[in-house]
């Protein structure tokens, strides 16, 4: 292991990027050692894939004086990353990537003795978006026949999704308990894994990211039929809003950068300097587009109001599909 | 010919300088990566991805990034059998398999035989799988579509049938292992349920689950080294391995001698591979349970036989090929480590899916083709690397020992970066070496950690699909057949225990 | 070895038995339900969550009991060993094996990985091995060097420094 990755970024750095930005102003905070850079979920999933953008883009523009270092710690459905984050020795150097298993799990688990509003709230980059996808061997093109055939169907109308009392699975409680449907739901590991039982028709629908359903929507093996969004997707102008289809209901993925309980002010606007630059470089802005993400930058006190409400809105929910008192 | 034309350009793509340099310090990378205890494929290209995105910029092609994590892999894939032979401690759970028959050869004086063999049992999986991902790439994705989570158990439950012989004389002490493993298995968070389950003790490092490393490297790395401690009373137990060109060559010449174990690997390694959820691991196992259950002389393995290191080496490389396929072509990692090299595509702008092949072509035939050289270069590296792999051994056990307890824990510390792991590493090789003592099996234990948190969520995941019907793994096209093999498989060996009993 | 088959065997079997009430926990929110409510089939689910590990943790606790007949039938080679199942010079090996383990752990919280790996390499080759103190030195200062170079460096992969951090942060800016 001679290959030192900054020597070799230095050499072919100066001639590839002129857009290289050094901090102009001198900062009360810099990073003396590198920052432990947690992400909630697993390997591979759509939350993992947005952080190591992050760390890339960190790295290729040089943004800090320190690695940000990535570590995985999905167990306990976040559960992991939340007391790690707690217990953190140097808060200043510990940020963490999350989604929104953030307002989720310390209201299923309240033994973790975990308040999300200690947390830094150092940027939002983005919010994920779901659709609900069919197989296209289904002939189904509409949320109405969607709707006729789930009630015909019955419980034999399979869904998946990403775990149980996940982002889908509230989803899916939803659809069941407003359109009168019953629907069966299989909890399982990552959303890729959902994808595909679509496209090989093992389960009959599912309500994925678009990043995650992607590759198959281009082939036309899955077919769109609402966005749970407020407006239409630029990506998918076809496709209506649930809101169109006369649906009051919305729902997004938070993808935002927390820091530790605990961090001084002088780090956490360090860090919502970092990812402010991350969040307006061109690679973040195309990743952004092509797998059609909402949401502008959201740092600060608004980042604390926005999760006050997504936490009540969180508690309502798990309330009333029963996976908590 | 197409494909053909196609390949011959992407091999020509591949060739030129940069990949070829990128090829070859990959490897490199991979191959020490992969011989350290605890670190394998997946964290040489999670290290490196950010890097990947300067070569994107210099090059301006998706395809060096991916040439150079691609070797990575492989890289790693052949340096995983090191420390399995040298140091009989699996660095990754793809070379466990391995530690069986290469440990003992090892120990035996043989170890440069057992590297060679691995080196190139995984040359000829590796090249095998290459030309089937070539020519059936697209046919294959469909297949791998078909197996829902029916077949996938099935499928495990085949892995476990091929292994029923592997444990001791002692039934219940085997049996015991074999339940621990996949009780062990359940800790942490269940999907299913969605609920914490088996968090001993209320402790939190509990909620991730009991990594197969912290099993693996306790019962291997501390569990094995004391006991070798305590029975060889600080005399060497190792027979000193004579370091020669002609032995290396003599060995490179028996080689064709394992072709049984290379083939069973290299075409069931490829197809379990290729398979969402299956992996690298359950297919070099299965080949090892297969070698053994087709030998002639099945006794011999597990004492040294060159079949049982050549039939996982070969399907674990095989594996690694076969596990891109369905990264590829339907968007669906198979592995942590094609979990990270699908995250990398994404950043580097492409869209996994069904699509790649006719949309990317530029990406996917050069790709392919520095598979074909990344194996060469592995092959070639790993050969002239296996004298300082020796080296390592003719150190002195006083050296050797305290050597292997350090790698041991920093391995298990850097795989997860979790303090827990370390502890609870150590608190399993102390027990494991009481239990190696009183004739404990502890194989089936590590396996079956690998195994059951794939074959649990499918089994139910099955019996949610069916309402709660068994009957889903008897009456489906592909599940059907294999569910029975594997119940025959199991019974046979009871069978013939009650015969015997009945006659004795 | 007689006695220590047949307390291992209730050791284990003790374990089990834990296994088998953990498997049973029901959530920690939800006092409506009862332990044991989830090892069975749930009518048109399949098994319930504890199922899994409940009925695996009893076959384990079967196996100890069989392991014990075994024992009392005197049918298993280890049932009718003569043999001590950790003679004097096992217990002193394990004492300074383990011991030496279960210090290098503690020594990781206070002076971090590399500290402990000098300490634990100085001890083993000192102690155990009986090599020169010049030789043992040399080896016990370079694995650490040679490791931060690999893990922190190359790797990034930052292991835990204890107490001694403070020394790194002029590492980190030469190196990183």
């Amino acid at each position: 292991m001679t290959l030192s990755k900054r020597n070799f970024m230095g050499l072919v750095g100066a001639a590839a990027f002129a857009l290289s930005t050094v901090p102009a102003t001198v900062m009360a905070f810099e990073p003396t050692k590198p920052i432990d850079f947690v992400i909630m979920a697993g390997k591979g999933g759509g939350a993992d894939k947005m952080a190591r953008l992050m760390q890339s883009i960190v790295e290729q523009e040089n943004l800090t004086n320190r690695p940000l270092v990535p570590t995985n710690k999905s167990g306990g459905s976040g559960a992991e990353a939340l007391v790690h984050m707690k217990g953190a020795s140097d808060p200043d150097h510990t940020i963490m990537v999350t989604l929104n298993s953030f307002f989720t799990t310390p209201l299923r688990q309240p033994g973790l003795g975990v308040d999300i509003m200690e947390f830094a709230p150092v940027g939002r980059m983005a919010e994920d978006t779901f659709l609900l996808w069919v197989h296209k061997d289904e002939g189904i093109t509409s949320f109405e026949q969607y709707l006729a055939a789930a009630k015909e169907r019955g419980s034999d109308w399979v869904m998946g999704g990403t775990g149980k009392n996940s982002e889908d699975n509230i989803i899916t409680d939803f659809l069941n308990n407003n359109y009168g449907l019953s629907m069966k739901y299989i909890p399982y590991k990552g959303g890729g894994e959902v994808a595909k039982q679509v496209a090989g028709k093992q389960i009959t629908s599912s309500v994925n990211n678009p990043s995650e359903a992607l590759g198959f929507f281009e082939s036309g093996d899955m077919v769109p039929l609402v966005a749970f969004t407020d407006e239409r997707l630029p990506m998918f102008p076809d496709v209506p809003t649930l809101k169109e289809a006369g649906g009051d209901f919305s729902y997004f993925m938070q993808r935002a950068v927390v820091g530790a309980p605990g961090m001084s002010d002088d780090a956490a606007a360090y860090y919502t300097d970092l990812f402010t630059k991350v969040y307006n470089s061109a690679a973040w802005q195309k990743y952004k587009s092509d797998k059609s993400l909402m949401g502008d930058f959201m740092a600060g006190g608004d980042l604390k109001s926005y999760w006050d409400t997504q936490r009540t809105r969180h508690e309502g929910i798990l309330k009333a599909s029963g996976a908590i008192n | 010919m197409d494909v053909l034309a196609s390949l011959i350009d992407g091999i020509f793509v591949a060739l030129e300088p940069m990949n070829l340099g990128l090829a070859i310090i990959g490897v490199i990378v991979g191959l020490f990566v992969g011989a350290m205890p605890g670190l394998g494929s997946v964290n040489g290209v999670a290290i490196l991805l950010p890097f990947t995105f300067v070569i994107q910029s210099v090059t301006g092609t998706a395809t060096s990034p991916m040439i150079f994590l691609a070797a990575i892999y492989y890289g790693a894939m052949y340096g995983g059998a090191i420390s399995s032979i040298t140091l009989g401690i699996p660095g990754a759970s793809t070379a466990v398999a391995t530690t069986f028959d290469g440990r003992p050869l090892a120990l035996k004086g043989q170890a440069d035989k057992a590297l060679v063999v691995a080196a190139l049992a995984s040359f000829v999986g590796g090249t095998i799988s290459n030309v089937l991902f070539t020519a059936f790439a697209p046919p294959l994705a469909t297949v791998a579509l078909k197996f829902g989570d029916p077949e996938i158990f099935a499928l495990m439950l085949l892995a476990f049938a091929t292994f029923v012989g592997l444990g001791g004389d002692d039934i219940p002490k085997t049996i015991f292992s074999i339940c621990i493993g996949l009780v062990l298995a359940t800790v942490g968070f269940d999907i299913v349920s969605g609920e914490p389950r088996l968090i001993f003790f209320d402790i939190t490092g509990f909620s991730h689950g009991i990594r197969f490393l912290v099993l693996a490297i306790g019962v291997y790395g501390i569990g094995e080294m004391i006991w070798t401690i305590n029975s060889s009373r600080y005399g060497t137990t190792m027979t000193e391995v004579n370091l020669s060109f002609k032995g290396i060559m003599q060995s490179v010449r028996e080689f064709p001698k394992t072709w049984k174990g290379t083939s069973i690997g290299s075409f069931l390694g490829f197809f379990v591979g290729i398979l969402p959820a299956a992996g690298a691991t359950p297919g070099s196992l299965m080949s090892y349970g297969v070698a053994k259950l087709t030998s002639r002389d099945p006794k011999s393995f597990g004492k040294g036989n060159v079949d049982g290191i050549a039939a996982p080496e070969a399907a674990n490389n095989s594996a690694s090929t076969g596990a891109m396929l369905p990264m590829m072509t339907l968007g669906i990692p198979g592995s942590p480590t094609t979990a990270v090299l699908l995250a990398g595509m994404v950043i580097w702008g492409l869209q996994p899916g069904p699509l790649l092949f006719s949309e990317q072509p530029d990406f996917v035939w050069p790709l392919i083709g520095s598979f074909y050289i990344s194996n060469v270069i592995a092959l070639v590296i790993n050969l002239a690397f296996i004298p300082l792999f020796l080296w390592m051994l003719r150190m002195p056990f006083t050296v050797l020992a305290p050597l292997i307890f350090v790698l041991s824990l920093v391995g298990t510390y850097a795989a997860y970066q979790d303090m827990f792991d370390v502890r609870l590493m150590v608190l399993v090789g102390i027990a494991a070496f009481f239990l190696r003592l009183l004739d404990y099996p502890l194989a089936p234990a590590v396996l079956a950690i690998v195994l059951g948190p794939i074959a649990e969520p499918k089994l139910r995941q099955s019996l949610l699909f069916s309402d709660g019907d068994f009957s889903i793994f008897f009456t489906r096209p592909i599940a059907g057949p294999i569910t029975v093999v594997a119940i025959i498989l199991i019974l046979l060996p009871l069978f013939k225990f009650v015969r015997d009993k009945v006659r004795g | 070895m007689r006695k220590a088959e047949i307390v291992t065997a209730f050791l284990l079997g003790i374990m089990s038995l834990y296994f088998m009430w953990k498997s049973g926990e029901p959530p920690e929110w939800n006092p409506d339900v009862g332990r044991f409510a989830n090892i069975g089939m749930i009518e048109g689910e399949g098994p319930g969550s504890g199922f899994w590990p409940f009925w695996l943790s009893a076959i384990m606790f079967l196996c100890c009991i069989w392991i014990a007949v075994n024992w009392f039938r005197k049918t298993s080679p280890l049932s009718t060993s003569e043999e001590p199942f950790l003679d004097a010079y096992a217990i002193k090996m394990l004492v300074l094996v383990g011991g030496g383990l279960f210090g290098f752990l503690i020594l990781i919280e206070i002076v971090g990985f590399y500290g402990a790996i000098f300490a634990f390499m100085l001890y083993y080759m000192v102690v155990l091995g009986r090599h020169s103190i010049v030789q043992s030195l040399v080896i016990a200062t370079a694995l650490p060097v040679v490791s931060f170079f690999f893990f922190d460096i190359a790797m990034r992969i930052v292991l835990p420094k204890g107490y001694l951090e403070p020394l790194f942060i002029p590492l980190y800016d030469m190196f990183l």
